[in-house]
């Protein structure tokens, strides 16, 4: 794939790798990546296990599916269970556990739940469907907001009013302060989310080195482009700069789109704060329709219980996201707590670090010794 | 959010609707573009997005990738004795 | 990453604050807590998997965890006997005359039931002669059931047996026995088929799990990942466009020519639901060995990798329906290789991987990159994601 092989090339890898470790000899470097998208990539490949052991990577809480609060998917079970509503949702949310269940049991006990790729097909649905409510369970970060933006602006125009939108998106910058603010956080540097920073470019990070004196690098999402950034991170260290920087030029420009960001202004405005799981209540962290779309916001359509309910006291996620602890080290790693049976936030989707590490990481200090292949099939 | 895939548009359906398609190795699907018609040369066959949800997020700057590349190269070239140092004590 | 005492180093930021220190054991320096505690939680994995739900969802037909905590729980359970514990693709069923039979049964639901390259007709027999050509027999008969929704087009139900005819045909085996049943509007989905089958293994056949050894080389028999994604697509909700048919093939006669040409194969199984990561998981909790994958190695169409990285889905896990992966002792390699190439349905087959003995039930894949990872058990059907 072009724009994707060329940034997994193993050969380039090791020049990296060798100016990295050159750098980062005789000290210990924890690095965050913010966004769920790079937990992935850096689980996928394996990256953690090419670092030298004094680079760390710690997993931060760029997931906005995994820190949606259970109440917030009850109430999504509730709209979906509600007589003549068809409810669709991205593929990421559907097994997220809410205080009775997720999506897919409620599927299965009858409700019409079905998984669409982009909120538009949701509103096809609902021009295909005029008889029913087609609701959206909208997710996501900046990078997803201005999609539901335009599908609402243009159920608007062309009168569609059985669609709605039970909106979920939240924003990078609130949570990234606070994780900057916690007491015992140590870190030396950011990756910075890449595809978020399409669309708010690469400014509103300059608080990041400017208040709290830590390097931030937006990185892109291929292995290539992640040990870049590291470099990158290691490299201002050492040459004793603190700034925001952009690995990822070929797809972030530096002032990030501003057609995405002014139909996001026109649709959306910041709630005064929003709950977030692992990290409790935040202030403007989260969006909701203005006024003039409120008949597009299903929690004005619908009656939703928006009962808050708190994870269970063993969870110590609030601790993995800011890097105080490990996966493993947390008491219910693995054993009550899985994917299959997530307590908290951090294993309830595949990039919630607990979820990365216990479907990727775990055994991974094995040494990756190839396998001798033998003979290749002719070319036919 | 970041699942972003690269992929080329191979056609405009509707110019005033933002549709176009997109082709990644050979799986197609219809796009919004809405998001990126705004940029300097506007949207064109041939030119290559990076994909999200069903919308055009960005172009891909080409050069800028090329370049991204070259950085990468260049870091091998100038460095090249002592990354066979490094390879011959630490295999990776 | 192992940490404790002896890793903290004096840095220039905030290094020093490393765990308190958790003591690696002293008598191997290696093994540290994390080891430990994954020792712990694999043995908490191992235990018989509970069924905590008392209602059928979808997880539970993945083929994953779910299905497995289903079927011990609920049928194996119940149904009890040694054939049914070994839970291959079949069951293997020993005569008085010292013949082994194969005898093996599925369903057949598939939605769409026409989609690129087949329908659930082809799959209703292929799949079932598989199952049995896994088992090292030779298929032979098959019995087809049909369970029909009142108002189902007989046109497309004769297009449906057409396709059955023409596969059994492909396959060398005869459809010799059945039965149908219609049911009311909306109690079934338009037509459910089952297929059961019957085979003979030859007596110097012999497959298992067991067997496998260390330094084994695993081989899988073409590109994966076509009928999953042919299906997803095939399904019109994600409106992708592509040119992707499905693979479904009978293997009976790709099997015989391997086992000729290696006679001492130890295991075969076909990736269906569940994909190559499932048949490779189950192998390595059967044998208790590792199997490690090489990513570089992996036979994968572009378009089929195209498809999986749009969606955001892992093409180990999609299904096939006309491949098989074989575990083979390393000298017989080449032969199984030359063998299975020269066959039309394995021109593309290619070692994948080896058996190691560490770490136990646990497969390992080495990436692209350089990296490794671990490729788990399934939870649930892979669904696209967009994160």
């Amino acid at each position: 794939m072009k724009f994707v092989d060329e940034y997994r090339d193993p050969a380039a890898a090791r020049q990296i790798l060798a100016h990295i470790n050159e750098l980062a000899q005789g000290s210990h470097y924890k690095f965050m990546e913010v966004c769920g998208g790079h937990t992935h990539t850096i689980y996928k490949h394996g990256i953690e296990n090419v670092l030298p052991e004094t680079v760390e990577l710690v997993h931060g809480p760029g997931c906005p599916v995994c820190v949606i609060p259970m109440g917030r998917v009850d109430d999504a079970i509730a709209v979906a269970e509600t007589p003549g509503v068809i409810f669709t949702s991205f593929g990421d949310m559907m097994r997220v556990p809410g205080g009775n269940g997720n999506l897919l049991e409620a599927k299965a006990r009858g409700a019409d739940v079905r998984m669409v790729y982009s909120p538009l097909d949701a509103l096809r649905i609902a021009v295909a469907n005029p008889d029913k409510q087609v609701v959206f369970f909208a997710v996501g970060f900046e990078t997803t907001a201005p999609s539901t933006a335009v599908t609402v602006m243009k159920a608007m125009q062309k009168g569609i009013t059985n669609f709605s939108l039970f909106c979920n998106h939240v924003t990078i910058v609130p949570p990234l302060k606070a994780i900057l603010d916690s007491p015992d956080l140590r870190l030396n540097g950011f990756l910075g989310p890449g595809h978020v920073s399409t669309v708010i470019g690469n400014r509103p990070y300059r608080f990041v080195p400017e208040k709290y004196g830590l390097p931030l690098v937006t990185a892109g999402f291929e292995p290539l482009d992640i040990l870049q950034a590291i470099l990158m991170l290691l490299r201002q260290i050492d040459e004793g700069r603190c700034e925001v920087e952009n690995q990822y030029t070929r797809a972030v420009p530096e002032h990030g789109n501003p057609k995405a960001l002014e139909i996001l202004n026109e649709v959306f405005e910041l709630r005064p704060h929003f709950e977030w799981r692992g990290l409790g209540f935040i202030s403007q962290s989260a969006l909701k329709l203005r006024e003039k779309y409120a008949p597009w916001d299903a929690e004005l359509r619908f009656s939703v219980p928006g009962v808050r309910v708190a994870d269970p006291k063993a969870c110590q996620c609030g601790e993995v996201l800011k890097g105080v602890i490990k996966p493993w080290e947390c008491k219910v790693f693995g054993t009550a707590c899985t994917p299959e049976t997530p307590i908290g936030t951090c294993m309830v989707s595949s990039e919630g670090a607990c979820a990365a590490y216990y479907n990727y990481g775990r055994f991974t200090k094995h040494t990756t010794v190839p396998v001798e292949l033998g003979r290749t099939p002719q070319p036919v | 959010m970041c699942l972003g895939i690269p992929g080329q548009i191979v056609e405009i359906i509707d110019p005033a609707d933002h549709r176009a398609t997109v082709d990644v190795d050979g799986v197609r699907r219809e796009v919004n573009v809405g998001l990126v018609m705004g940029d300097a040369g506007g949207i064109k066959v041939g030119d290559w997005v990076l994909i999200h949800v069903g919308f055009a997020m960005t172009k891909i700057d080409e050069e800028e990738a090329a370049s991204t590349l070259d950085f990468i190269k260049q870091l091998g070239s100038i460095y090249d004795d002592e990354i066979r140092d490094f390879s011959a004590e630490a295999p990776l | 990453m192992t940490e404790g005492p002896g890793d903290e180093v004096p840095g220039r930021t905030g290094s020093g604050d490393t765990q308190p220190g958790l003591p690696a054991s002293p008598d191997r320096s290696d093994y540290s807590h994390e080891d430990e505690v994954l020792e712990r939680i694999e043995a908490w994995r191992r235990r018989r998997p509970k069924l905590k739900d008392e209602f059928i969802n979808s997880a539970h037909g993945a083929g994953g965890k779910a299905s497995a905590a289903l079927i011990d729980a609920v049928f194996l359970e119940a149904f009890r006997n040694k054939s049914l514990e070994t839970m291959a693709d079949g069951a293997v069923l020993e005569l008085p005359s010292g013949e082994r039979l194969a005898f093996s049964t599925d369903g057949y639901v598939v939605k769409p039931r026409r989609f690129p390259g087949g329908s659930v007709g082809d799959l209703a027999v292929n799949g079932t002669v598989n199952d049995l050509a896994m088992m090292g027999a030779v298929p032979q008969w098959i019995s087809a059931g049909f369970i029909i929704e009142d108002g189902f087009s007989i046109t497309e139900l004769r297009d449906l047996v057409a396709d059955m005819a023409a596969a059994a045909l492909r396959a060398g085996v005869q459809i010799v026995t059945g039965d149908t049943k219609v049911v009311n509007k909306g109690a079934c989905d338009g037509v459910y088929i089952t297929t059961a089958g019957v085979g003979v293994i030859p007596a110097h056949v012999r497959l298992d799990a067991k067997s496998v050894r260390p330094g084994d080389k695993v081989i899988v028999s073409g590109k994966i990942g076509d009928h999953g994604v042919a299906v997803l697509i095939a399904r019109g909700d994600l409106a992708l466009e592509a040119d992707i048919p499905t693979d479904s093939a009978p293997l009976g006669e790709l099997v015989e020519h391997l086992l000729a040409a290696a006679p001492n194969t130890r295991f075969l199984r076909d990736p269906t639901r569940g994909g190559v990561a499932t048949v490779l998981n189950e192998l390595a909790r059967e044998a208790e060995v590792a199997v490690v994958m090489q990513e570089s190695a992996l036979p994968i169409r572009n378009i089929v990798n195209g498809a999986c990285e749009i969606l955001g889905i892992d093409p180990l896990y999609v299904a096939n329906e006309g491949k098989l992966v074989a575990v083979v002792p390393a000298e017989e390699t080449e032969a199984a290789l030359a063998a299975m190439q020269a066959h039309p349905f394995g021109v593309d087959a290619a070692v994948i991987g080896e058996i190691r003995d560490d770490p136990p039930g646990i497969v390992l894949l080495n990436t692209v990159f350089g990296g490794n990872r671990i490729v788990d058990m399934l939870v649930g059907d892979p669904l696209p994601r967009i994160c």
